[in-house]
């Protein structure tokens, strides 16, 4: 049984639907990549899975349980976690309060994935006493991916981590992502830098307007010519 | 659409002659001029609120406004005050004003001589602060002067109805200077600021006696039309003077109603109204389109003003008396919201109804609150719970209660309004 | 000496006193708007509703033959202040969350807490009528006179019973507010959808629970503020609703959405107030023994007449609003 399987999911905001049938099955082990152009509802299908907009058709599966159309506080203390592309930090908060809002819905002692967490992110324990608002970009979407981590998550879905970043921070960020996959969470990442994701990537779905084109392993969706072309840009 | 406003103005037809047949027509007769002035000011803050978005809290100062003007033009003259010193250091003060503007204004173009940054800050509170002391020293004995001497300035006995215009200006002027403060600021922090201008206007009018006479109050003012005394002096029986009077005022009002209304449609039809309809929408993209957002705002908010000065005036015109201790945000402000969310924001007739029919049940929620506390009562004393308390004080309050209920059932259940705005396609 | 007492008597304990009943109110005003993004007209009902609930409380007491050491309306506060709390769920969950499930927006629940001004003041009048009570019929209150003679004063230092602890409940309120703000799971996740409504959401955060615990604040501070304002004076309908613009103006002042904005905006109106009216020559007066004649001070030598007192508290505001509308703790902005 995969973590987490959508089945030919429709939803949208109330008026015509985004996402016509999107279908994607993610292991624990798996670095799932979303890829599309503008529009596809790559955002779309993981606003869908954490029930932030209507879903009206399909099932989403997650750990063997529908969970279509529950609200985020109920999905984090079933293992789900999101980090969303834009506003992801509570700025006027210090680094080590934006991790203790992750860990809101555990009532047990989160000291130790506090601990977990700065090893993961050293910067993060140097400016703990800092503002959120105050950090440079590449440090804010650590804060965001921190706090995303502090409900010890099986399933972590990020909406564009690389969006905005420079270079070396992209390389960073994607070097986090693999070894959190490591450590036994599955991620769901919606990417830009599609190549660059795609690379690492054990499972990629390419989407276009609202379903799925193509879907198989990064590297394999890489070598594929068609995709390559009218996706990839040549 | 059209089918449920005539049904709906049916309807509130046959409440007026319900509540004509129980309460009595002279009594009716007054409650409905009274609602034409309401239904003008409904449609002042109909302009602004339901086409341009603005949010204005401040009525009552609008309707004060009004009141002092239309006393100050049709009262007649007060002789002992124009053969006193009082013209003379009124003249001076005004003088003292102008002086003091002229400082400030001076200092806001500090920055020519190469004043800037804090030491202008420090120079435009000095200015502010010596031109209020200026003012200050030259109006303080002109108005202990003219209490003293002649109680106050006393009026100009013109024609009611140029009392009106001038009630229409003066609240003009004052919403382009609270325009011109205010209107930048977002929708909340708007209806904090026009609540302060209107407790100034407030605080001002009811203790400025040497102008309005303040808590003394003016009494009586003339009517623009026949007082049901001169038709009793013309030899016509106390009833029928009293209706016909009222008929007369009411028909005045109607009238004038009618062409506002009239020219407001004419206004809205054309392009100005689709601009204004751009603006509220989406003043973001109406801004990036060029339109001067901020110009065309002011523009509604003075015009909604001036029908708030007018129905002000008419209203003290009609009850012959400006007391400005009885003017209240309840019954003046927020009850002519009452009237535009029941009617339907964005559309005249809807605020026109509403205006009427809110008017309407203010007025009859005392009598009919007495009525069913007098019925309770009797009932309480026959099983000897013993009779309810200060009936009289009670069911004069249950009209607050009355009127908070009507707003939370429509905002729950029709909150576009009973005779919603009609949404034009635009080609 | 005997002026400075004066001064203290006149400026100090009463800006002291208002500005603890502004702040009080104000901090209300402020979490609801940085929670639920829209400006609470009927928390001027929470506050009047609450002292009249207080007074009940203290009436029955006093009917039970129950003597207390400190005024009654202290020791029911906690009971009212429980009371309100209720009272403003039930508000919120009858008349707000309906519009909010719809998405209404913030100007919709801004008129509908109109609406709730409107019935609440009408329900008080219709119990109540339209006259004033006092806390202190049953009761003494206490005054305290200090002698001052020893700084070569003739006046004594004047503060009654309620206002020392008005003061000090007040202080430990604020104080109590801080560490539920800073410390508790529940207050930071308070800050947080101020900060952020939806990355909290997003977080797992329960922010029906969040909006609950906003409004049993705000209507217990509420409560605590009426209640003291009616013991500082008198109660009566219309207590609270007259003195709603001020306590708006401190929470714009202060930044709205920032408590402790709110709390400096709040005792910033109050002093303003306080001086402004003051009477400067009764301060001044030594100095006409070492002026010429010529340059006597006037009997009379105030800012703003008493009459106008309510007027500062708005030309503050505006002023705040064309300088620096974020206020003075970068609350929400224009």
């Amino acid at each position: 049984m995969p973590l987490i399987e959508l089945k030919h999911v429709v939803g949208g905001y109330g008026g015509a639907p985004i996402l016509n049938g999107v279908d994607m099955a993610i292991e624990r082990s798996d670095i799932g990549v979303i890829v599309g152009p503008n529009g596809a509802g790559k955002s779309t299908t993981l606003k869908a899975i954490f029930g932030l907009l209507q879903v009206t058709g399909g099932t989403i599966e997650f750990a063997g349980e529908n969970i279509a159309n529950s609200l985020p506080d109920k999905l984090v203390p079933k293992g789900l976690s999101f980090v969303p592309q834009e506003k992801n930090v509570f700025t006027s908060m210090s680094v080590e309060e934006n991790l203790e809002m992750g860990a809101f819905t555990r009532r047990d002692d989160f000291r130790q994935t506090m601990q977990w967490v700065y090893q993961m992110f050293p910067v993060l324990a140097e400016k703990r006493r800092q503002p959120a608002g105050e950090l440079s970009g590449g440090q804010r979407q650590m804060v965001a991916m921190g706090r995303a981590l502090m409900s010890k998550p099986t399933l972590l879905m990020l909406d564009e981590p690389s969006a905005g970043l420079s270079p070396r921070y992209v390389i960073e960020i994607f070097e986090t992502i693999v070894r959190v996959n490591k450590e036994g969470v599955g991620i769901l990442m919606v990417e830009q830098n599609a190549r660059q994701a795609l690379a690492f990537a054990s499972k990629g779905f390419v989407l276009a307007g609202g379903q799925n084109r193509f879907t198989g392993t990064g590297p394999e969706l890489i070598a594929d010519p068609e995709v390559a072309k009218s996706f990839l840009g040549g | 659409m059209i089918r449920r406003s005539l049904t709906l103005f049916a309807g509130l037809f046959v409440l007026i002659l319900v509540i004509g047949w129980v309460l009595g027509m002279p009594f009716t007769s007054s409650r409905l001029v009274e609602a034409a002035a309401y239904a003008l000011i409904a449609m002042g803050l109909n302009i602004q609120w339901g086409y341009g978005g603005l949010f204005n809290f401040g009525i009552m100062g609008f309707l004060m406004v009004g009141g002092a003007a239309v006393t100050f033009i049709s009262y007649p003259a007060n002789p002992e005050f124009w053969h006193s010193d009082g013209p003379m250091m009124l003249g001076r003060a005004l003088l003292a004003f102008a002086v003091g503007a002229a400082i400030v204004i001076a200092v806001r173009r500090a920055d020519r001589i190469g004043i800037t940054g804090r030491w202008k800050g420090v120079l435009t509170v000095l200015a502010w602060f010596v031109a209020y002391v200026l003012y200050r020293s030259q109006i303080d004995p002109a108005a202990a002067y003219i209490e003293s001497t002649s109680g106050w300035v006393g009026g100009l006995g013109g024609h009611p109805v140029l009392g009106w215009l001038f009630g229409g200006v003066l609240a003009a002027g004052i919403a382009y200077v609270i325009g011109k403060i205010c209107l930048g600021l977002r929708t909340d922090y708007l209806a904090i600021a026009t609540i302060g201008i209107s407790e100034i206007v407030r605080a001002l009018i009811k203790n400025m006696d040497w102008l309005t006479r303040g808590t003394l109050t003016v009494s009586p003012i003339p009517w623009p039309t026949p007082l049901p005394q001169d038709l009793q002096a013309g030899g016509m029986g106390m009833d029928q003077a009293l209706l016909l009077s009222r008929g007369g005022f009411l028909l005045l009002a109607i009238v004038v109603l009618a062409i506002v209304m009239w020219l407001i449609n004419r206004a809205y039809g054309g392009p100005w109204g689709r601009m204004m309809r751009a603006i509220r929408d989406n003043h973001v993209a109406a801004a990036s389109m060029g339109k001067n957002v901020t110009a065309r705002q002011l523009e509604i908010f003075v015009f909604g003003s001036v029908l708030m000065g007018i129905g002000g005036a008419m209203l003290v015109s009609f009850v012959q008396i400006f007391d400005p201790s009885s003017y209240q945000p309840i019954n003046h402000t927020f009850l002519i919201w009452v009237m535009i969310i029941v009617g339907g924001a964005g559309n005249n007739w809807g605020a026109l109804f509403g205006a009427v029919l809110i008017w309407l049940i203010w007025v009859i929620s005392e009598p009919l609150a007495r009525a069913i506390f007098e019925t309770v009562s009797l009932w309480s004393t026959q099983i000897g719970w013993g009779a309810i308390p200060d009936i009289d004080v009670r069911s004069a309050q249950m009209r607050v209660f009355v009127l908070g209920l009507v707003i939370t059932i429509a905002l729950r259940f029709a909150p576009k309004g009973l005779i919603p705005e009609v949404v034009r396609r635009e080609g | 000496m005997t002026e400075i007492i004066f001064f203290i008597n006149q400026v100090v304990i009463s800006g002291l006193v208002l500005g603890c009943i502004y702040a009080l109110g104000a901090i209300g005003i402020t979490l609801i708007f940085g929670i639920l993004r829209f400006a609470h007209f009927a928390h001027s009902e929470l506050m009047t509703g609450g002292a009249f609930i207080a007074f009940l409380l203290a009436a029955a007491f006093a009917s039970w033959g129950i003597v207390t050491p400190i005024p009654t309306g202290f020791v029911v506060l906690p009971l009212a202040m429980v009371l309100t709390a209720i009272l403003s769920l039930g508000i919120d969950k009858g008349f707000y969350a309906p519009l909010r499930k719809r998405g209404a927006k913030p100007v919709t629940l801004l008129i509908a807490s109109i609406g709730v001004t409107l019935m609440v003041q009408g329900l008080i009048r219709l119990f109540f009528g339209t006259g004033t009570y006092s806390f202190f019929d049953t009761e003494p209150k206490e005054i305290f006179r200090i002698d001052t003679a020893f700084l070569g004063s003739t006046r004594p230092l004047v503060i009654t019973e309620p206002q020392v602890l008005m003061i000090l409940v007040t202080l430990v309120s604020v104080v109590a507010l801080h560490f539920f703000l800073t410390r508790s799971r529940l207050g930071k996740a308070m800050r947080a959808m101020a900060d952020n409504a939806d990355l909290a959401q997003v977080s797992g955060i329960n922010t029906a629970l969040v909006v609950r615990v906003t409004w049993v604040i705000a209507g217990a501070l509420a409560c605590m503020a009426g209640t003291m304002l009616a013991l500082d004076v008198t109660l009566k309908p219309d207590l609270a609703f007259n003195i709603i613009l001020p306590i708006f103006a401190a929470a714009i002042v202060g930044g709205l959405g920032q408590a402790y904005g709110a709390i400096a905006g709040g005792l910033l109106i109050g002093f303003a107030e306080t001086l402004a009216v003051f009477n400067w020559t009764m301060l001044f007066r030594p100095l006409n023994a070492i002026l010429p004649d010529w340059l006597q001070l006037p009997p009379t030598l105030a800012l703003v007449p008493t009459e106008y007192k309510l007027t500062v508290a708005f030309v503050i505001l505006v002023v705040t609003l064309l300088v620096r509308p974020t206020g003075i703790f970068k609350g929400a902005s224009s």
